[in-house]
């Protein structure tokens, strides 16, 4: 059996969704291939992170809405201090903050897939790539990023 | 998502708030009276517990002031820090508790308004003296800079921990990126700033670092901890604990040492800066965009008054940002005033983290910058700015909320 390639070594905290239900519906998405974001059925303004009352208009009546998983980077680190054990040896990688101008400019973290030294510009069009953990209990999937042209 | 930033209007301040000695105003009321903090450690080698190095530290404060220990009757502290007052009293025998007080909100920036909540409490009569205390022994907890050791990640962790986004120097990297990126900020605004805090600490025997001394070569020269951070970028880890005593403006002027008055402080985050997964709006910020104008309006002094400035440095880049939001120099005058020979003492044009500040004297989790605004105002310093008549702190810069205070002689009331 082998080892699936992940962008980050195993053993990192796994996400779960939380005891309250709030992001459960994100955390299903991903394990469809679906990014969703929370949208206001009433003021159909977006709203990302996930919270129980639409800020705008403080309506409760809020929908998760898949979205085209593309969008721009916003901001980005290249880490290099292993701050966790299942990190030491992993040499450095690089976390993209990706602006999603269709759905309201939210943002999501992630990786930007490719070398970890590669030349990182903010403005630059990115894919999302989904990343799904079967193997791990519960499965999960994690959103990572691609460049695009 | 309606970005439409009502944020902005924060910052027009109402009438009545621009009336600095008005009744809503802590101005001129309440003195920092007493400051002490215990030997200042590196991370894990205090060879005391925490509790014991708090109660020291309480007690040095209350020597240096000429108070007695018994006459404290209320606690202030921020971060959660684990030593509750209730214990304190009852350890300290003293007679009568009448304030405990906890700031929300994690990392360093409730160390002003930890200061704030405390005056406050004296200006409306609930106490009469109290100690604003901060006690850190990481050795023997969870230190702040590795990941906690859970298997699993829920809220906003989840959104982050499997990215490898963990600790605070990556939490708060991606806000400096964007803020120099934005600017057209260069590496060496940062350098001077870590330069300033050895210089000083080079001069100051409480500093865990004198005998350090920083060069530009080996700051350039030192690993990356996340970029932008390098290793002098970031703040240390370490133990041991620190105090100030806080007594109504009339009480103060007979006591020992020369009161160090509150003008004014404020506390708080910019809209929706909490809003999950870094999606504040204002992202590239230290958080201080709202808090500033308030700061300034109590106090009723200008950035141009201000003598010195201890600005927390949990990392570099969250020191530029609070220095910009606090009206020193403009985003885009940032590489030129950020130069080692305009942040030092005595003749910089803005002398900064005079004791040598988190990276360089000690990671009192900020509350040591409050202890050395103090002693600028009574000559009291290492590193003393001559004829200092002000003093700004400015603490835990892109946490939510944040906090600064302003401090000043008798003869700026």
């Amino acid at each position: 059996m082998s080892t699936p390639a992940y962008y980050l070594p195993a053993g990192l905290p796994q996400p779960v969704p939380e005891p309250d239900g709030l992001d459960a519906p994100y955390w299903e998405g991903t394990r469809r291939g679906e990014l969703r974001v929370q949208r206001c059925r009433a003021c159909r303004g977006w709203q990302w992170g996930p919270e129980w009352i639409c800020h705008r208009c403080l309506g409760f009546d809020l929908e998760w809405t898949a979205v085209e998983p593309r969008g721009t980077i916003y901001s980005w680190e290249r880490a290099w201090h292993p701050v966790h054990p299942a990190l030491r040896g992993r040499g450095p990688y690089v976390v993209v903050l990706i602006e999603l101008p269709h759905a309201g400019g939210v943002r999501m973290v992630g990786n930007l897939l490719g070398d970890p030294m590669q030349p990182v510009a903010i403005g630059a069009p990115v894919q999302a790539a989904f990343e799904p953990h079967d193997d791990a209990t519960p499965p999960f999937t994690l959103v990572h990023w691609r460049r695009t042209a | 998502m309606d970005y439409s930033p009502p944020y902005q209007m924060r910052n027009v301040i109402p009438a009545w708030e621009r009336d600095a000695s008005g009744p809503r105003s802590i101005r001129g009321r309440v003195a920092v009276v007493g400051v002490g903090e215990t030997t200042y450690y590196k991370h894990g080698q205090a060879p005391e517990p925490e509790v014991k190095l708090a109660l020291r530290a309480i007690l040095a404060a209350c020597d240096d002031a000429g108070v007695d220990p018994r006459a404290i009757d209320g606690f202030a502290s921020y971060s959660n820090d684990r030593n509750d007052p209730s214990r304190l009293a009852a350890a300290l025998g003293i007679p009568e508790l009448r304030f405990s007080n906890m700031q929300w909100g994690g990392g360093g920036g409730g160390g002003s308004a930890a200061v704030g909540n405390a005056a406050a409490a004296i200006a409306a009569g609930y106490a009469d003296c109290v100690v604003v205390f901060r006690a850190l022994a990481q050795g023997q907890f969870q230190r702040f800079g590795a990941a906690p050791p859970a298997a699993t990640a829920s809220g906003e962790a989840a959104l982050t921990f499997p990215y490898g986004l963990i600790s605070p120097a990556q939490r708060f990297a991606m806000r400096v990126m964007r803020f120099m990126h934005d600017h057209g900020i260069g590496p060496e605004a940062q350098r001077a700033i870590a330069l300033a805090s050895y210089h000083h600490a080079q001069s100051n025997p409480r500093a865990v670092m004198h005998g350090r001394p920083l060069t530009p070569e080996a700051y350039d020269d030192s690993r990356w901890i996340v970029e932008p951070f390098r290793l002098f970028d970031c703040c240390m880890e370490n133990d041991g604990a620190a105090a100030l005593i806080l007594v109504p403006a009339e009480r103060a002027r007979d006591l020992r040492q020369r009161p160090a008055y509150l003008l004014g402080v404020a506390q708080g985050s910019e809209y929706r800066n909490a809003a999950r997964g870094h999606n504040a709006p204002t992202y590239a910020s230290a958080s201080f965009t709202t808090v500033a104008p308030h700061l300034y309006a109590m106090a009723g002094v200008g950035p141009k008054d201000v003598s010195v400035v201890q600005s927390y440095e949990n990392f570099t880049g969250g020191v530029l940002m609070s220095l910009i939001e606090h009206g020193f120099f403009a985003p885009e005058e940032a590489n030129d005033f950020l130069t080692l020979d305009n942040l030092i003492a005595p003749g910089g044009r803005l002398p900064l983290n005079t004791s040598g500040g988190n990276l360089a004297e000690c990671y009192m989790h900020g509350l040591e910058l409050q202890i050395e605004a103090v002693r600028q105002l009574r000559g009291q310093s290492p590193n003393p700015v001559p004829g200092a008549r002000v003093a700004m702190v400015i603490s835990g810069p892109m946490v939510t909320p944040v906090s600064s205070m302003l401090l000043g002689t008798e003869d700026v009331l």
